[in-house]
C-alpha cells in the first residue's frame, strides 16, 4: 500500500483507519478478511442447526473452565465435612467431595455446573438435529462427504466427551453407568479382560478411572473436537453453503446475506439465544442432583439408573437384546455385547458410510450443491425415518423402567415393546414416509400442471361447475402447466403468488398497519397492471385474461377438473 | 303391536268392547290402548312399592342384628373387646383369603400367622387391604377401615397369629447420613435413590415413598409387604430403621437447590426437559431468525 502521499484518495483520515492500516501493512490481511466478510450464508433457519452446536460447546468450554478451579479428579477417601448436612460424616472420594463443594459451597458453583450440564445435553441434541437437517437434504453428497465424516466423528466424539463427564461426580448413579460399561468392555471377546484391566488399572473401580477420564474429558477429547470443529468449518468456508433450489438459486451461487454485518449480528444474537437458554435451564431446572444420588459404592445400586439421554439408546439395546449365548469360533459371546457395542456399531458405521452407499446405489457421483427437499428422494428420506424409528425404540427401552413405573405398566410389556417395536415398527415407518413423500411429490407436480386452486366456483353454459385454477405459468393448448418440476419450493394457495394481500408482518406482534399494506398492495397492483398493459404477454397468449386470478387464466374451451 | 291390534280389531267388535269399558268413547281403538297403558303403569308401580318395602324391612333388620357403632364403641381400652370387633371385621373382609384360621387360602390370600400387628397396620392404613381384586400387586388406596377398626383387626391378628409389633416413640430418632448410606444400601436397588420408587417385573413395583408416614415405613420393613423382603431388627436395629426413616422424610421434605425437581427421576426426565423445552425454544428462535426481514 502506498505510504509516500497522505492526500490520495482512498486513505484512512481516522484514527482507526490509519491503526488498521499499519496492521494491515506488516500482517497484509485486508484480502482475506474482505473474502471472509464477504462470505454469503443462506437465509433458511435450518442452516442455524449446526451453529446451535458451535454455540453450545462455547457454552461448556466456559463453564467446563470454571468448574475446573475446583475439582478435584482424585478418588482418594475422604470423610464429608461439608455443609449439606445428610452426607456429613460419610465416606466418600475426593471427586465426589469437591463436586458437593462446587453445588453447595462454591459461589455460583450450582448454577455454573447445571448450566454445564445442560449445555451438554443440547450440545448433543443440537448436533443430532444438524445431522438430520443434513441427511434429509442430502447436504452430504459430493463434495462433501469428508464434512461429513468429520460430524460424525464429532457426534460420537460429543457423546464420550458427555459420558465422561457425566462420570466425574462419582456419584451413584454415574459409578452404576460405569459398571455398566465395565461390563461392556469385559464381553469383548478376545481382548475384552485386558481392554478392561487397562482402562481401569485393576480392577473396578480401582483409584484411577476418574482421573483418566478428567483427562480425556477436559484435554484430550475437547482438544480434538475444536480440532475438528475447525476443520469442519474451514472446509465449509472452502466448499461454501449449500442451499434450497429457488428463484436465482444455482450450483454456481449462494443466495443469501454476507457475514458482515447481517449474518454476524444473526449469528451474535443466536449464541446470546443459546447462552441465555443454558443459563435460565441452569437457574431454573434442576440437573443431575447427585446429592442425592449419594457417593459411589459398588456395593449400592438404584432403581431407574440411566444415562443422559444421548447414551440412552445403548442402554435401551443391551436392555431388549434376547438373553442369547452365543459362542463363536469357540468363544462365549454374552448377549451385553450385541446390545451394547453391536448396536451402536453398526449405526454408526452405516451412519459414516451412508454417503458411500447412497453413491454407489444411485450412481451419482456428480458434484450437488443445490439441496433436495426429502420429499423428493422418497427412499433416503423413508430409510432416514426407519433409523429414526428404530432409535427412539431403542431410547424408550432405555428408559423402559421409568416409563413402566410412571404409567403402571409391566417392566415386562415395556420390553417385548422393544423388542418387536425394533423389528416392526421401523419397516412400517419407512412405507408411510414413503407413501406420504410421493404423496406430496405428486401435489407439486400436481400443482404445476393444473394451477392454484383459487376457490372460485364457475358455472359453465352447460350446467357443470368447475373451480378455477390459477396456472403458475405458461400453459399448453390443454391448458396444462409447461413449467418443469425442479425439486423447488411450489406456491400452493393464492396469497402467496400475489393473490391476496401479503400476511402482515411482525414475529410476536404486528409491526405494520393492515391498512398500509393493503393500500401498498393496490399500489404495486396497479403498477403491474400498467406494465402488463403496456407489453406483450407471453406464455398462454391470452391479453383479455392477463393472468389475472379472477379470471382464472385458463383456456375457456378446456374446462377441466 | 297391541295397538295395530286393537285398530284392526274395533271396527269389526265395536259393540262388545263398547260394553266392557265404561266410558262411552271407549269403543275408540286409542282409548282401548290408552286404557292398556294405564294398566301397566299401575302395575309397575306396585312391584317397585314392594321391592321398596322389601329392602327397607332387610334394612331394617341387618341394623339391628349386625354389629353397628356402638358395639366398637364398647371395645375402647378393653383388648378382648377389640379383640372381638377384630374377629367381627375379620370374619366380614378377610376371612375369604386369609382363611378362618388365618391359615390363608391357596391361590387367594397368604397366611397371617406371625405377620404380626404390623403387616396389618401396613396393608390396611395404605388401603391395600381388603384387596380389590388380584392382580400382580396390591395398588396403594384410601383406607377402607377407620383408625379404631384398624386398631381392632391389628389386636386379633396380633392375639390369634402373633408377630412384630408397632414400635413407639419417634420413629425419626436416627443420624441422618447413616440413614441414607443404609437407605442406598438397602432400599434404593427398588425405591430409587429419591425414594420415587421403581418396577419390578410383571407389573410389580416397589412404590414411591412420596406418601408414606414414619409408621408405614417402619411397618413396611418389619413385615416385608408383597415383593419386599423383611427387614427384621436384626438386619436393621430400631435405630437403623429409624435412621432410615430420618433420611427418607429429611430427603422428602428438603427444596431442590438446582431450581424445578422435574420429578427427581434423574437423566429420563432431563433428557425429555431438554428435547422438548431446550430444542423447542431454539427452533422457535431460529424459526423467528429465519423469518424474512423486509
Amino acid at each position: 500500500m502506498a505510504t509516500t502521499t497522505t492526500t490520495a484518495p482512498g486513505q484512512p483520515t481516522t484514527l482507526v483507519g490509519k491503526a488498521a492500516l499499519e496492521v494491515d501493512d506488516r500482517l497484509i490481511v485486508a484480502g482475506p478478511l474482505r473474502r471472509t466478510l464477504n462470505k454469503v450464508f443462506p437465509d433458511h433457519w435450518s442452516f442455524l442447526l449446526g451453529e446451535i452446536a458451535l454455540y453450545a460447546f462455547v457454552v461448556l468450554l466456559l463453564s467446563g473452565t470454571y468448574l475446573t478451579f475446583f475439582y478435584d479428579a482424585t478418588m482418594t477417601e475422604v470423610t464429608y465435612e461439608g455443609s449439606y448436612a445428610a452426607m456429613r460424616g460419610i465416606e466418600m472420594s475426593a471427586a465426589f467431595e469437591s463436586s458437593l463443594d462446587i453445588s453447595f459451597d462454591v459461589r455460583g458453583g450450582l448454577l455454573i455446573r447445571q448450566m454445564h450440564h445442560w449445555a451438554a445435553l443440547l450440545f448433543v441434541a443440537a448436533i443430532c438435529v444438524h445431522l438430520l437437517r443434513i441427511f434429509f437434504t442430502g447436504a452430504f453428497r459430493r463434495p462433501r462427504e469428508t464434512n461429513w465424516f468429520i460430524g460424525v466423528a464429532l457426534l460420537v466424539l460429543a457423546m464420550l466427551e458427555g459420558f465422561a463427564g457425566y462420570t466425574l461426580p462419582d456419584d451413584l448413579l454415574s459409578g452404576t453407568g460405569l459398571r455398566i460399561f465395565s461390563a461392556v468392555f469385559l464381553s469383548i471377546p478376545v481382548i475384552g479382560t485386558w481392554v478392561y484391566f487397562t482402562v481401569f488399572g485393576g480392577d473396578f473401580p480401582g483409584e484411577l478411572i476418574i482421573g483418566r477420564l478428567y483427562i480425556l474429558h477436559v484435554l484430550i477429547i475437547p482438544a480434538i473436537l475444536l480440532a475438528l470443529i475447525a476443520l469442519h468449518l474451514l472446509i465449509l468456508v472452502k466448499q461454501k453453503h449449500t442451499q434450497f433450489p429457488g428463484a436465482g438459486r444455482t450450483e454456481h451461487n449462494v443466495v443469501g446475506h454476507r457475514l458482515f454485518p447481517t449474518f454476524a449480528g444473526k449469528a451474535t444474537a443466536l449464541f446470546f439465544i443459546v447462552f441465555g437458554l443454558c443459563a435460565a435451564l441452569g437457574g431454573l431446572v434442576q440437573i443431575n442432583p447427585f446429592w442425592l444420588f449419594g457417593p459411589y459404592n459398588p456395593a449400592q445400586v438404584s432403581a431407574g439408573s440411566q444415562p443422559d439421554w444421548y447414551i440412552g439408546f445403548v442402554d435401551g439395546g443391551s436392555r431388549i437384546f434376547p438373553p442369547w449365548e452365543i459362542v463363536l469360533w469357540g468363544y462365549h459371546i454374552p448377549p451385553v455385547l450385541w446390545g451394547a457395542l453391536g448396536i451402536p456399531g453398526i449405526m454408526f458405521t452405516l451412519l459414516a458410510l451412508y454417503p458411500i452407499i447412497e453413491r454407489k446405489l444411485t450412481g451419482d457421483t456428480a458434484s450437488h450443491h443445490l439441496l433436495q427437499r426429502p420429499r423428493d428422494v422418497p427412499v433416503r428420506t423413508s430409510l432416514g425415518m426407519m433409523a429414526i424409528t428404530a432409535y427412539v425404540v431403542l431410547w424408550i427401552s432405555g428408559g423402559n423402567d421409568v416409563i413402566a413405573e410412571k404409567f403402571d405398566i409391566s417392566l415386562n410389556a415395556m420390553t417385548w415393546f422393544g423388542r418387536i417395536g425394533f423389528l416392526v415398527l421401523p419397516p412400517i415407518a419407512y412405507w408411510i414416509t414413503y407413501r406420504i413423500c410421493l404423496g406430496l411429490e405428486r401435489h407439486d407436480r400436481e400443482v404445476l400442471e393444473h394451477g392454484i386452486e383459487t376457490g372460485v366456483i364457475r358455472r359453465l353454459p352447460s350446467g357443470e361447475f368447475i373451480e378455477v385454477h390459477q396456472p403458475l405459468g405458461p400453459v399448453d393448448e390443454h391448458g396444462h402447466g409447461q413449467l418443469a418440476y425442479g425439486g423447488a419450493s411450489v406456491p400452493k394457495k393464492m396469497n402467496q403468488v400475489g393473490g391476496a394481500r401479503r400476511a402482515i408482518r411482525g414475529f410476536f406482534s404486528p409491526i405494520e398497519e393492515p391498512a398500509a399494506v393493503q393500500r401498498q398492495a393496490e399500489l404495486e397492483a396497479r403498477g403491474l397492471e400498467s406494465e402488463q398493459s403496456s407489453r406483450e404477454l407471453t406464455g398462454s397468449g391470452r391479453p383479455s385474461e392477463g393472468g389475472r386470478p379472477s379470471e382464472g387464466g385458463r383456456p375457456q374451451q378446456e374446462p377441466r377438473d | 303391536m297391541s295397538t295395530t291390534n286393537a285398530s284392526s280389531e274395533a271396527p269389526l267388535e265395536g259393540g262388545r268392547s263398547g260394553l266392557r269399558r265404561r266410558r262411552p268413547a271407549a269403543g275408540s281403538p286409542a282409548a282401548a290402548a290408552r286404557d292398556r297403558r294405564r294398566s301397566k303403569q299401575r302395575r309397575r308401580l306396585a312391584n317397585i312399592a314392594g321391592l321398596l318395602a322389601a329392602l327397607v324391612l332387610t334394612g331394617v333388620g341387618y341394623s339391628a342384628l349386625a354389629p353397628g357403632a356402638s358395639a366398637a364403641d364398647d371395645s375402647t381400652g378393653n383388648p378382648s373387646n377389640a379383640v372381638e370387633a377384630g374377629r367381627e371385621l375379620y370374619t366380614r373382609s378377610c376371612i375369604t383369603c386369609h382363611g378362618s384360621n388365618l391359615q390363608g387360602v391357596q391361590d387367594r390370600g397368604p397366611s397371617l400367622i406371625g405377620v404380626g400387628e404390623a403387616a396389618v397396620y401396613f396393608q390396611v392404613h395404605t388401603g391395600r387391604m381388603p384387596l380389590v381384586r388380584q392382580e400382580a400387586q396390591a395398588p396403594e388406596r384410601p383406607p377402607i377401615f377407620s383408625e379404631e377398626e384398624i386398631d381392632q383387626l391389628m389386636a386379633y391378628i396380633q392375639a390369634n397369629g402373633g408377630g412384630p409389633t408397632l414400635p413407639s416413640g419417634d420413629l425419626r430418632d436416627g443420624d441422618l447420613a447413616e440413614g441414607g448410606e443404609l437407605f442406598r444400601l438397602n432400599c434404593a436397588q427398588c425405591h430409587n435413590f429419591t425414594g420415587m420408587g421403581g418396577a419390578l417385573s410383571s407389573g410389580k413395583r416397589a412404590p414411591s415413598l412420596l406418601d408414606a408416614n414414619d409408621l408405614t415405613i417402619y411397618a413396611a420393613m418389619l413385615s416385608g409387604p408383597e415383593n419386599m423382603p423383611v427387614f427384621g431388627d436384626n438386619q436393621l436395629t430400631p435405630d437403623e430403621k429409624r435412621s432410615i426413616i430420618n433420611y427418607v422424610q429429611t430427603i422428602k421434605a428438603a427444596a431442590d437447590p438446582g431450581g424445578a425437581g422435574i420429578g427427581r427421576v434423574g437423566p429420563v426426565a432431563e433428557g425429555l426437559v431438554m428435547w422438548t423445552v431446550g430444542v423447542g425454544a431454539l427452533l422457535f428462535g431460529i424459526f423467528w431468525m429465519g423469518t424474512k426481514a423486509p
